[in-house]
């Protein structure tokens, strides 16, 4: 299994997932708050429409759907 | 040299052509495996397993983020290294996404493309005891509806707006390809059990802060169905981006793909010997192109959306999601340009890609005014003529990549 902490919670996930499939089966929904505040989560699951953005080791606008689990990864929604 | 860029049905044929033609290909995709929307990772496919073993250089995880037609390179970003690779011809095979139609609700979490679903899914998003409601149009529903009840999902509805008379006046053109009756019928089986409604729809999603239930309409009834997912299929629309950020006509340039997958792969068979100077040999492919353009269209017709949908979005029904511009204020405007200047639609980060095509099913405006990058690139790309010392920096090693 993988570690990653998300919001400062720590959740195994196996190996070879996708941090936005990982995101949503731990239960998250807020991926990002849209310009006027709505909460935003993964739409097209290809790296198409950016609402899967994330900050990833500190690195903001990370399109989750893109970007496979990696052991000790930080994420914030 | 040819490149081309697109590794799936398409791409893999014309690079197998021009190859057999003696000439050199390269390919570059930007996912990591070969075998596009519809064979990614599937190496038990013979196309994939014969482009593995053809010898063909592959860069993948690899976008073309621009084409310079007069220089005849393309610029290329890859994980942490970006340049430019030159071409003497080049082929687009550059496929298709999903189309999104916006509809009241549709940007709450838990709406997905049928297609995002499914890519989730596969990539480790749980769905066994989900319920999940599946509406639009077109065979990847069912195809989806099977894939989700394989892996314990509760599907509890698959509304495909198509009335059952198109359906039925699909069936002639099905008989003429065995194999996808085949395919069709063992799909039948994996859902048999799930409510499959046609002339049927999905009118708006509700729920605070994510999905709860949504409404769906088949005539006059109107329901509701609760649920935690829902995935919504209108089509498909072609990535055209590289194509249109070329200018009319260029020369040197093939396009093949983006449609059912037959259809690409014939597609991309002809532009490859085309690219590799044979266009003599692509008399034979005609009677097989002539039968993948039939079924294509028998699809197309038979899948056609309904004009309903073009009511669906109310004035607060968000139509761009990137900037949040509403159908109300979009209606107020005669073109996406003069939208585009006063609202920012469609100049958020996914550069209209969602909203574009809705625009264009809503409005009947053309959107097609993509710029390079095609693709939001890094800083160190774009000045990939004059590489930045990675140690200095920071940035990727920006170096020249030579073919
Ligand atoms: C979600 C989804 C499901 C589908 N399911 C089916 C199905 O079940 N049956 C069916 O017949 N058809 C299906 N299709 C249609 C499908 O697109 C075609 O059948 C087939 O995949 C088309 O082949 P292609 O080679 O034209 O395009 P694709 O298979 O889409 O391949 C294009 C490739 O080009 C790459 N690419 C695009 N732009 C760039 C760039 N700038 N730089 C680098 N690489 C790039 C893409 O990553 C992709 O790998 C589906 C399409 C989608 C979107
Ligand atoms: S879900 Fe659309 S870009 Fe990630």
């Amino acid at each position: 299994m993988t570690r990653i902490s998300i919001n400062g919670h720590q959740v195994s996930v196996p190996p070879g997932t996708m941090l936005a499939s990982a995101l949503l089966g731990s239960g998250a929904f807020r991926f990002r708050n849209s310009v006027s505040g709505e909460p935003r989560a993964p739409l097209c699951g290809m790296g198409v429409c950016f609402e899967c953005r994330v900050t990833v080791d500190g690195h903001p606008h990370a399109r989750s759907c893109q970007v496979p689990v990696r052991e000790g990864m930080e994420v914030n929604t | 040299m040819i490149v081309v860029v697109g590794a799936g049905p398409a791409g893999i044929a014309a690079a197998l052509r021009a190859q057999e033609c003696g000439a050199r290909v390269t390919v570059i995709d930007d996912n990591p495996n070969p075998g596009g929307q519809i064979w990614r990772g599937d190496d038990e496919n013979s196309w994939v397993a014969r482009f593995r073993s053809s010898g063909i250089p592959l860069l993948s995880s690899t976008r073309v983020v621009a084409v310079d037609v007069e220089a005849r390179s393309l610029l290329v970003e890859t994980d942490g290294v970006s340049g430019r690779l030159s071409w003497k011809k080049l082929v687009l095979a550059t496929g298709s996404r999903e189309l999104f139609l916006p509809f009241p609700g549709w940007t709450l979490p838990g709406v997905f493309g049928v297609g995002g679903l499914q890519a989730l899914a596969k990539t480790g998003l749980p769905v066994a005891g989900k319920r999940i409601v599946l509406g639009g149009t077109g065979p990847l529903l069912l195809a989806v509806g099977a894939y989700l009840r394989q892996h314990g999902a509760d599907v509890k509805l698959i509304a495909e707006q198509a009335n059952i008379q198109s359906l039925a006046g699909f069936a002639p053109e099905l008989l003429r390809h065995p194999r996808k009756v085949l395919q069709g019928a063992s799909l039948q089986w994996a859902i048999a059990g799930t409510p499959y409604r046609t002339g049927c729809w999905i009118d708006s999603a509700e729920g605070v802060n994510k999905l709860e239930r949504v409404t769906v309409r088949s005539g006059r009834d109107i329901w509701t169905e609760d649920c935690d997912y829902a995935g919504v299929a209108w089509g498909l629309t072609p990535n055209t981006e590289l194509l249109e950020s070329l200018g009319p006509e260029p020369e040197d340039v093939y396009v093949a793909g983006s449609g059912e997958v037959d259809l690409s792969f014939v597609e991309g068979e002809i532009a490859g010997l085309n690219a590799a100077g044979y266009p003599e040999r692509t008399v034979l492919l005609a009677p097989k192109l002539e039968k993948a353009r039939g079924f294509a269209a028998a699809l197309a017709t038979t899948f056609a959306l309904r004009d309903e949908l073009r009511h669906l979005a109310k004035p607060d029904t968000i139509v761009c999601r990137c900037e949040d511009v509403t159908y109300g204020e979009l209606r107020k405007f005669t073109s996406f340009r003069a939208a585009k200047l006063q609202t920012r639609c469609g100049m958020g980060p996914c550069q209209g890609r969602i909203c574009g095509p809705a625009n264009e099913f809503l409005f009947g405006w053309e959107t097609g005014t993509v710029r390079p990058p095609v693709f939001p690139a890094k800083i160190a790309t774009l000045f990939s003529d004059a590489p930045l010392p990675a140690d200095t920096t920071g940035q990727p090693d920006t170096k020249e990549i030579t073919s």
